[in-house]
């Protein structure tokens, strides 16, 4: 026993590691296939392929920013249970629907470009963040707890601003807010969905090439300054990058508490990417997370779409089978 | 030598440590010594540069620890609170090998695993290597952080109540294997210590903090003696002498 857990440190992802990410992988490239091909029937085969592969897109591009963001938020506050999405981006995104249809009226919102309004989603999204995450540096990273506080609280806010508002509107304004602010991934355009995608790789490269330091970080403030780390920089680069994928994620596809009540999915991909690839190591964890996400997603939909005809929410299926597997493996003690 | 300079201390406005300027001296066991909340940790804390630095200066060796990067510090100087707490579920031997990090930064060689693989022996931990950390005994958590502190080889070791949690034997063997340290391999040690007859019989030199001011400084025979030991805790201790070296008689 002790010999293979001096291996598995000695080897950098062991053999059952690579292993279980192949696995993943090839099961994803399965269900992609199926989503692509799946029914395709004789006429107008090119029109419907693009159609699939753009919404097979925005499901793999949000898969992979929510468990990655979920996972960098973990390590930052050490915390297991926490997921981003308590931090209140959802109310912000509900919020911006709200005030521009008030403000703008039907045809104004109608009006602005896609581009325009995705970009201006982002830059307000990731500047909130900056905001927030800007006091952590003013406090010598050490309150983390506070900032997420913070985050929650101004969440509720937004939220209610964004009842009170709705409440102003007239009933055709607010069909609008309501129809903006559901997910979907068909609204992801072929225009925006490549600049997303382009920033969600571009925050998981630098999150895995910071990998080593993610590990450390994990460790906590004090071992992981007395080993060298950087922690207060490391702490608002892992933030920036969670923000970032988060307001990626958002402004691609709607709120992102679809996928169930808000912090469920981001939790059982968690707990998943912890289970199957036991081990500390994020350039472990982090691949593991989003192959597990992707697979879960993809799959979701693909049986809330194909197998039950659209006739149950996608958070149904995914608080269901995830729910259901979480509990497997909860019972079979891999997940703690 | 770490060179303490005019260094003042608060925390929310009140004073922890006023002006300490002292010198803890290379190639030699220091002994930390003080009553609860004399400023022994917040001292360690300081030199070990968890806490930032409010006024006053601190070099070790030529470095001047607030101009010099944290990593060159890690290769240098390990420092090992009085609680850590770590959030993540490691195995004891993943755990070890992160002593070596400031080295690799990530990529772990064959001689950063001998290293790991000779802490964890040196620390009874070879048969526990593949336990999370969750799944030990206090004792055996500290003894697999100490081997973390061993493993990342540094010039200076600083350990705020190494002891804590330790038994007899295990404490026994570690102040021996400190005093080795100094001894053979040139290093030098900083450990704070409750226990005054491990200081008395393993250290070289004492230093005795109160109220956050030094109280005294010397080698154990200059500090341990009846009057200081008696005005530094506030009750009346006895000191006899066993095989050349103070002996403390506080029960
Ligand atoms: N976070 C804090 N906030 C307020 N006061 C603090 C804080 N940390 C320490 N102190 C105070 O600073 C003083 C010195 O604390 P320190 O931990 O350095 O003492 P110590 O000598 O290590 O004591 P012990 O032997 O109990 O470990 C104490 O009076 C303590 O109450
Ligand atoms: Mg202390």
């Amino acid at each position: 026993m002790a010999d293979t857990a001096l291996h598995l440190t000695a080897m950098p992802a062991g053999r059952r590691k690579t292993r279980m990410l192949l696995a993943l992988s090839v099961l994803l490239a399965a269900a992609s296939a199926l989503w692509l091909f799946q029914g395709l029937g004789e006429g107008n085969r090119a029109f419907i392929l693009q159609l699939r592969a753009v919404k097979l897109g925005a499901l793999l591009v949000v898969a992979a920013a929510v468990a990655v963001s979920t996972m960098l938020f973990q390590t930052v506050a050490a915390n297991r249970v926490l997921t981003p999405s308590i931090m209140g981006f959802d109310s912000l995104y509900v919020l911006l629907q709200t005030a521009m249809v008030a403000g703008l009226g039907v045809a104004g919102f109608a009006a602005i470009p896609q581009l325009t309004k995705f970009l201006a989603e982002l830059v307000l999204m990731c500047g909130l963040a900056v905001l927030l995450f800007g006091t952590l540096l003013g406090r010598g990273t050490r309150d983390i707890g506070r900032t997420i506080l913070t985050g929650v609280i101004l969440g509720i806010m937004f939220r209610s601003a964004a009842g009170l508002l709705a409440r102003l509107i007239d009933p055709n304004e607010y069909a609008v807010v309501q129809a903006a602010s559901t997910v979907s991934f068909t609204r992801a355009d072929p225009v925006l969905l490549p600049i997303g995608a382009g920033l969600t790789a571009a925050a998981i490269g630098v999150a895995l090439w910071l990998a080593p330091r993610l590990d450390v970080l994990a460790l906590g403030r004090d071992t992981a300054v007395s080993l060298g780390l950087r922690h207060g920089r490391m702490v608002v680069v892992t933030l920036a990058l969670v923000a970032l994928l988060v307001s990626v994620a958002t402004a691609l596809v709607g709120p992102l508490s679809v996928f169930g009540s808000p912090a469920f999915f981001g939790l059982v991909i968690a707990g998943l990417a912890h289970a199957l690839a036991r081990s500390h190591r994020h350039d472990v964890l982090l691949p593991a997370a989003v192959l597990i996400a992707a697979n879960i997603l993809v799959i979701g939909q693909m049986v809330f779409e194909r197998l039950l005809g659209q006739q149950a929410a996608l958070s149904v299926v995914i608080e269901f089978a995830g729910g259901l597997f979480f509990l497997y493996l909860l019972l079979k003690g891999r997940i703690r | 030598m770490i060179q303490l300079s005019g260094i003042s201390h608060r925390i929310g406005g009140a004073p922890i440590l006023n002006d300490i300027t002292a010198e803890l001296p290379r190639g030699k066991l220091t002994a930390l010594i003080g009553p609860n909340g004399a400023g022994k940790s917040t001292l360690l804390r300081l030199i070990g540069r968890l806490e930032p630095l409010q006024q006053g200066s601190i070099h070790i060796d030529e470095m001047d620890l607030t101009r010099t990067p944290s990593v060159d510090l890690a290769r240098r100087l390990a420092v090992l609170g009085q609680q850590t707490q770590i959030a993540s579920r490691l195995r004891l031997s993943d755990l070890v090998a992160f002593g070596r990090w400031p080295h690799h930064q990530g990529r772990a060689t064959a001689r950063d695993r001998k290293i790991t693989a000779e802490a964890l022996e040196t620390f009874g931990l070879g048969d526990l290597s593949h336990r999370f950390l969750d799944e030990v005994s206090g004792g055996q958590a500290q003894r697999a952080y100490l081997a973390m502190t061993f493993a990342q080889d540094t010039d200076w070791l600083l350990l705020d109540e190494p002891l804590n949690n330790l038994d007899m034997s295990h404490a026994r063997g570690l102040m021996s294997r400190l005093s080795g340290l100094v001894g053979s391999a040139g290093k030098s040690v900083v450990v704070v210590v409750h226990e005054v007859n491990y200081a008395a019989a393993w250290a070289d030199h004492i230093v005795a903090l109160k109220d956050g001011r030094i109280a005294a400084t010397g080698t154990p025979d200059e500090v341990l003696n009846a009057g200081t030991l008696s005005a530094l805790y506030d009750t009346e201790i006895e000191v006899a002498r066993h095989q050349g070296r103070p002996l403390v008689l506080h029960h």
